[in-house]
């Protein structure tokens, strides 16, 4: 039955007896058409969109632990198009529409928030390369508009606009970013892709890909073998691994991203906010707590949490930045592994080997991408031929060089994307 | 988190730059070919267990040191000068 | 209800009332002291709730204190200590703690389990965000923040030692006595304002004498002894790799604006002992969350060390041993005691009180406190009066700690608990009953054991003399749940009831990650200490596993929550990054000149005269000086770095691409420096002081950067050359002296006279300045005649002042960051808007700057054919044709007719300005193909900034483009 405001009624008149399972644990068959390596929000939601878009329901997700054990859920939430290359802005673009229709196209509420994220700046240089950014976006027809100083205050009054270390010159303001509950995005895919017929297989690792002729031709898991002539790599920061299995080495190095939320409290921060400056951003979410995160960690790990050096770094932003959270208290902290690429931008491609593909590279920005990274990446796998929004994430790129997108402009060094 | 730098001993982490993997101490000939700068500038091995990478003790001696690491548990088994390595 | 005469009170207030209380008890005591039962509302119900906990764990008696700037937020009520005129409100109550109109949403509560609201609220779409998200964020959230800025106090600090203890009850004690009589360096934090642990909370004897008075005799010992820190108010918050661990010291005293309210410190340890102690948790049944139910150890402390009875009539409800001594305490303490109910059949009796034998509580009433309790048990149903009812469902170790760095705890069947996995982070032991041990001569041992261990392993020699003490077997019998009808509380702040849980099994959301992500049980502020076990357990019965398999979700830093002022103490304000100041900073502020950031650098915009009003007046007017006549600008803030050594200019040809090997001693190159990606890094000046010995400059952004390539590149790729590298940033103060009387100028204040034979155009070296040695270097941002001279730092403030004055007397003046901008896009040079990481030198124009005859950083990856793509985005020039409309950086160029979408978008302008000598606007910019593409006119549309105009497409150099002016 799909969900509605009737069937919250239904649930609560029969004290919620006849609740279903959000998807089916089924054993893994032997043959699939395609199987998908990876149960995070990308790996779902190729999976689903390979059932909706594609007519492809003989698939199946193998998921080392459990569904949306990965980043989906250990993330700050936040979804916005305020990319500029070539490449990342038609990507970004259309994921940010598949987000705004997601909550129905799903039938789960993934609570897309669109509060605005506004990015600061602090120099006249920065403000030419926000601008730059701004006018990329309305080009691509995103939204954008340029705040000054008085215009961020409208927005965020609580900013120290006195005795900031970096005073504040303006902010670019992008309206239609904002938030959503990460947790439904993997529940809602999953759900959605499981009524569709796919197979979501848990605690299924993958220990061999099979390749024979230079073709794959199935994979190894803790649960037996399985046959598929399309599998497709979508692990994050496990890629590495998962690839070596098939021989290959990528372009990527893993890297921790710790982020933190403070306890409940009353609605005070109604955007998000992006002090690129101090390496900061924050929202708040719709339970109350303050999320927010700055850089990596900067040195390679798998241990998916960090140390107090960044962590006081961030604090110290917040606290020169918007010195009114000062008594927020930081209730846990957390780290992700992310797949960081040597320009920053994502890889959905195929590979050497016939009927493998990878989806990775997402570095510190997947959880935005979730939709379209699974659109495009179905769409690779059904036709053999690249989704539009995502003809530039080439893997041969850093080879040739042709169609870097280096939006930080810091060069092939894995972790200053 | 805790770096061995050979010259200063024991410092903290927030002392140094990380760089990424020592495979920048085997840097090819300009001519070596796309492939193999490929392979030093963007492919690594990325183990998710030891591993070998490259730290600046920028705020310390200025030393560029190899530490030998587990990526898993961030044990630190050592470090060297990044020149001895080197050589 | 207090049980002796405090020796002294003061009056606090909680919503507005007075309350009398004694200074250093928690609040929670002196609110139940006054019979102060309501405290706050639960998060989603916003059920009546009151203190359930007497420590940090407490999920419901949280508070907030003061008002205005000082208003704190989700204070824990139990940890908070009284003082005179301390402000303490509630929270999640309106208009009123008693009268809260969001209490209906309990009525409400079979429509809001877990989930619900991911099953609805979708339609019609644009209703989530205009209706159901505002009303939903406005009831969510406890505490409010004030909205102001922090004006308190806080501090960071860094302590090392040899051993940490974490935790001073019984087995901390024992472990820092033991390894500081060894000779160990000591710290020993505990979060309670007294050390001690339970044995302040317990009515015992240690070594023959009561408790309290053995804590005070350790501690004394402990005082004493040099190398031991104690740290009482300090709560250890996380462990963190190779001995790290943080800690949050709480400071009290009298108010004083030098004193900070919290201290978040930085522990390095060598070894450490955990004895962090263990949590009681509670029972689920029906309606267990009024106020009045507490924990049973939790009723002992406010009884034992506060000397506060919770209640009149209590009842207790357990199934362990716990549940007689409270009430054994109950009676000695001369509190009535209404009846134990123990679920076990044959408990063992500490006294004379009503008993119920495996008998349960079934029900509860009070709407605003507890009144009564319904208890099923082997004799039938029965209802009890009672005012507050004890519960203890066991103790939880304290393994929090254990497990910050991904070690998961073990379950051991006979304590019912999860207990710390040996060696889960290096150097530590976990000792007492966070280790699973619940009797004191055990923790004493344990503790002595533990101080053995780190000791020894330091290679001390300890001793140990162990204090006699009580020995009791911990006997319990597993009850997670009473079974039967009604709304059972598992995490009560969340409110997160059984059935929550059972409906996440039923949707398949078995993992116990899923579960607590979907009931959101252990998510609130006290992260399931109270919660988390009961929860898991029923999961684990629910789904047929057992709790071993079921297993914990990730135990995460901190262990309380941590302010974000006290965690990033020093960055409010300027402190966030340091300042670095030139040496004419000061007088530039007295000239008015409004200082900008470069970097961490500090910079003067502009020296506005009087009577102008607007910062392009004085822009052109001081590059005037430089076209004109002659200008000063400080220019210190550029990186400047010596290298030096026989192999100086062959470390230096592999970082430039051009070669430095062949300049000539005393003369100056521009060097080209590229990312070994094959993009450019940076620009900047090679001069040549000597045959061993260069001086090259940086821009202002990329100095670091720069030094530490340049260490990379001799260190990591080319340890074969001996060369050294030094920056000397700070050391020289530097000026550029920019304009046609340039030389006249600079003859006014040199020892010795210089001409244009002496130092033609790119000519370095010594020179005198007023008896003092610098350095002269012929170099032009500009496009002038221009030099740049360099003193020691000292002089730097003096020299400036003379350099004015005597620019002055010759037409000219000082110049600033504006000037310098439009006289360098006049010239088409460089900056980091230009060079900002994804050009290459071909996109440059530089090309031919790469010497191909020998190798460089990025000689190899610049070759990649993407890197040479003749319609790669490449630089131009652009003027404006259209009268008055200006030209603005951030805008993109399209074809003359094209539409201003990204599918047309053909290159955008990096540097804009309005040019006094050629009176137009210019531009810098990236144009597809751009340097077969002069002459074109192509359209400029800036969205945000409302232009939308034509340009030409020319080179970048405007301004005498043969470079006349420099070499005259």
């Amino acid at each position: 039955m799909g969900y509605s405001g009737l069937s919250i009624i239904k649930d609560g008149v029969f004290g919620g007896k006849g609740r279903k399972p959000l998807w089916r644990d089924p054993a893994p068959k032997s043959r699939y058409d395609a199987i998908i390596i990876g149960g995070g929000g990308h790996g779902l939601a190729t999976a689903y969109y390979l059932a909706r878009e594609h007519g492809l329901t003989n698939i199946a997700v193998l998921e080392k632990g459990h569904i949306g054990s990965g980043n989906i859920g250990r993330n700050t939430t936040i979804v916005r198009a305020n990319y500029f290359l070539p490449g990342n802005q038609e990507f970004y673009s259309h994921s940010l529409k598949l987000w705004e229709g997601m909550s129905q196209a799903l039938n789960y509420n993934v609570m897309l928030s669109q509060r605005g994220v506004i990015s600061l700046f602090h120099s006249d240089g920065q403000r030419d390369a926000f601008v730059r950014r701004g006018n990329a976006m309305i080009n691509h027809g995103d939204d954008a508009i340029l705040l000054d100083r008085e215009g961020v205050r409208a927005h965020l009054p609580y900013l120290d606009f006195d005795t900031a270390r970096f005073p504040i010159y303006g902010g670019l303001y992008h309206p239609r970013g904002g938030t959503a509950r990460h947790d439904a995005v993997a529940w809602g895919y999953a759900r959605a892709a499981d009524q569709r017929g796919v197979d979501l297989i848990q605690n299924c690792e993958v220990t061999g890909i099979d390749i024979e002729n230079g073709a794959v031709t199935g994979v190894q898991t803790t649960r037996g073998a399985i046959k598929a002539r399309k599998v497709a790599i979508v692990t994050a920061g496990r890629s590495g691994q998962v690839a070596a299995l098939a021989g290959m080495r990528l372009p990527v190095e893993s890297h921790v991203l710790q982020a933190f939320v403070t306890e409940g409290l009353k609605p005070v921060i109604d955007h998000v906010v992006s002090f690129g400056m101090g390496h900061f951003y924050i929202s708040q979410s719709d339970k109350g707590g303050l999320v927010f995160g700055g850089d990596l960690d900067f040195y390679a790990s798998y241990a998916a949490r960090g140390n107090l050096p960044m962590a006081e770094h961030v604090m110290e932003a917040a606290m020169t930045l918007m010195p009114m959270i000062g008594k927020a208290r930081v209730l846990r902290s957390w780290g992700g592994i992310m797949d960081m690429t040597p320009d920053g931008s994502a890889i959905i491609d195929t590979t050497p080997t016939q009927g493998l593909f990878v989806d990775c590279g997402w570095c510190y920005g997947g959880f935005k991408a979730v939709p379209a990274s699974g659109f495009a990446l179905a769409h690779l796998m059904a036709t053999g031929q690249p989704h539009a929004t995502a003809a530039k994430f080439r893997l041969d790129r850093f080879r040739t060089g042709v169609g870097l997108m280096d939006e930080e402009g810091t060069g092939a060094q894995h972790n200053l994307h | 988190m805790r770096i061995e730098c050979p010259y200063c001993g024991e410092r903290d982490r927030r002392e140094f730059y990380y760089m990424g993997d020592a495979v920048a101490l085997d840097r090819p000939a300009v001519d070596a070919g796309a492939q193999a700068w490929d392979d030093y500038l963007h492919n690594r091995d990325n183990p998710a267990g030891s591993v070998r990478d490259l730290w600046y003790h920028e705020a310390g001696c200025g030393a560029w040191i190899v530490v030998s690491r587990d990526t898993l548990t961030h044990a630190v088994q050592g470090s060297v000068l990044a020149a001895e390595a080197a050589r | 209800m207090r049980l002796r005469e405090p020796p002294q009170t003061v009056t606090f207030t909680f919503d507005g009332k007075p309350v009398q209380g004694v200074p250093g008890e928690p609040v929670a005591a002196a609110l139940l002291a006054s019979g102060i039962r309501l405290v706050g509302r639960s998060f989603k119900y916003h059920r009546p709730r009151g203190v359930l906990t007497a420590g940090s764990e407490e999920p419901n008696a949280l508070v907030t204190v003061g008002q205005g700037a000082a208003q704190d937020p989700n204070v824990r009520a139990t940890t908070l200590e009284v003082a005179e005129g301390l402000e303490v409100f509630s929270q999640n109550g309106w208009p009123s703690l008693r009268y809260d109109a969001l209490a209906v949403n309990d009525l409400f509560a079979p429509f809001l389990g877990a989930g619900f609201y991911y099953k609805t609220f979708m339609w019609p779409r644009s209703f989530w965000q205009k209706v159901y998200e505002p009303a939903i964020r406005r009831a969510a959230g406890l505490g409010r923040l004030s909205g102001q800025a922090n004006a308190d106090r806080y501090e960071k600090a860094f302590g090392f030692c040899d051993v940490l203890v974490i935790g001073a009850g019984p087995a901390g004690l024992m472990a820092a006595l033991t390894a500081a009589e060894a000779g160990a360096d000591v710290i020993l934090a505990d979060e309670d304002s007294a050390m001690g642990g339970r044995l302040l909370r317990e009515v015992e004897e240690v070594d023959g004498k009561p408790a309290t008075l053995w804590v005070a005799d350790v501690l004394a010992r402990l005082a004493a002894l040099p190398n031991v820190r104690l740290m009482p108010r300090t709560t250890v918050t996380g462990a963190y790799d190779q001995g790290t661990f943080g800690a949050l010291e709480r400071i009290t005293g009298p108010a004083n604006p030098d004193r900070p309210l919290e201290c978040f410190w930085r522990i390095v340890a060598k070894r450490s002992v955990l004895a962090a102690g263990a949590l009681e948790r509670p029972i689920a049944f029906a309606d267990n969350d009024r106020p009045g139910i507490m924990l049973a150890g939790a009723v002992r402390s406010y009884v034992n060390r506060w000397g506060v009875a919770p209640g009149k009539s209590v009842t207790v409800f357990g199934n362990n041993d716990d549940a007689h001594r409270t009430a054994r305490d109950l009676l000695a303490a001369g509190v009535k005691v209404a009846g134990v109910i123990d679920s076990r059949p044959d408990p063992v009796m500490q006294g004379d009180y009503p008993v119920f034998t495996a008998g349960c509580v079934t029900a509860t009433r009070g709407r605003h406190g507890l009144s009564s309790i319904t208890i099923t048990h082997q004799g039938g149903t029965r209802v009890v009066q009672t005012d507050c009812l004890a519960v203890s469902g066991g103790w939880n170790p304290n393994v929090h700690l254990s497990c910050h760095m991904n070690g998961r705890p073990q379950w051991r069947e006979d304590i019912a608990a999860f207990v710390p996995t040996t060696d889960a982070i290096p150097g530590m032991v976990c000792a007492g009953a966070c280790d699973g041990v619940f009797d004191t001569q055990g923790c004493l041992q344990a503790g002595a054991d533990a101080g053995v261990a780190v000791a020894g392993g330091l290679g001390l020699k300890p001793k140990v003399t162990l204090p006699a003490a009580e020995t009791r077997a911990y006997a319990i019998a597993p009850l997670w749940e009473v079974p039967g009808k009604g709304r059972k509380w598992v995490d009560f702040q969340n409110d997160v009831t059984v059935k929550d849980i059972a409906s996440a099994a039923q949707e398949n959301l078995r993992s116990v990650e899923h579960m607590k992500r979907y009931t959101t049980q252990g998510m609130a502020p006290d992260q399931g200490k109270s919660s988390n076990v009961v929860a898991l357990a029923m999961l684990a019965d629910l789904t047929g596993r057992g709790i071993a398999e079921t297993g914990t979700t990730t135990f995460r830093p901190p262990y309380v929550p941590v302010s974000i002022a006290a965690m990033g103490a020093g960055g409010q304000g300027k402190g966030f990054a340091p300042a670095r100041l030139t040496t004419t900073h000061h007088p530039s502020i007295a000239a008015r000149a409004p200082m900008v950031e470069a970097g961490l650098w500090y910079r003067a915009s502009y020296f506005p005269l009087e009577g102008e009003v607007n910062w392009r007046q004085s822009c052109d007017r001081e590059a005037g000086y430089v076209r004109k006549a002659v200008g000063v600008c400080d220019v210190s803030s550029l990186g400047k770095i010596d290298v030096q050594g026989p192999d100086a200019a062959a470390l230096l040809d592999f970082v430039y691409t051009n070669r430095m090997s062949s300049l000539k001693v005393g003369r100056v190159r521009y060097g080209l420096m590229l990312r070994e990606d094959g993009f450019v890094m940076d620009d900047g000046t090679v001069a040549r002081l000597g045959d061993r010995h260069f001086v090259i400059t940086t821009t202002t952004a990329a100095a670091g950067q720069v030094m530490r390539h340049l260490e990379f590149a001799g260190q990591v790729l080319r340890p074969d050359l001996d060369a050294r590298i030094t920056s000397v940033t700070d050391h020289w103060a530097q000026f550029a002296v920019a304009g046609p009387q340039a030389r006249v100028l600079l003859n006014t204040i040199l020892d010795d006279q210089i001409s244009n034979d002496d130092w033609p155009f790119m000519a370095c070296g010594t020179v005198g300045v007023g008896g003092v040695t610098g350095r002269l270097f012929r170099i032009s941002f500009s496009g002038e005649t221009a030099f740049e001279i360099a003193v020691p730092a000292r002089y730097g403030e003096s020299l400036f002042r003379q350099l004015a004055a005597q620019a002055r007397t010759l037409g000219g003046g000082l110049y600033g960051m504006e000037a310098l901008n439009v006289l360098r896009i006049e010239k088409g040079f460089l900056t980091h808007a230009e060079l900002h990481g994804r050009t290459t030198a071909f996109d440059l124009g530089l090309a031919r700057m790469i010497d191909r005859s020998k190798d460089c950083i990025g000689q190899a990856a610049a070759r990649r054919p993407g890197l040479l793509d003749p319609a790669r985005e490449r630089l131009v020039g652009l003027r404006a044709v259209e009268e008055g409309r200006r030209l603005t950086a951030g805008a993109y160029l399209f074809g003359k007719d094209a539409k201003a979408t990204s599918v047309n978008s053909e290159g955008y302008v990096t540097s804009a300005c309005y040019s006094p000598a050629l009176d137009c606007y210019l531009g810098l910019a990236f144009l597809k193909n751009g340097p077969e593409r002069h002459g074109e006119v192509v359209r400029m549309v800036n969205h945000l900034r409302g232009v939308d105009t034509l340009a030409e497409v020319c080179g970048p150099v405007f301004l005498d483009p043969e470079g006349e002016r420099a070499r005259g």
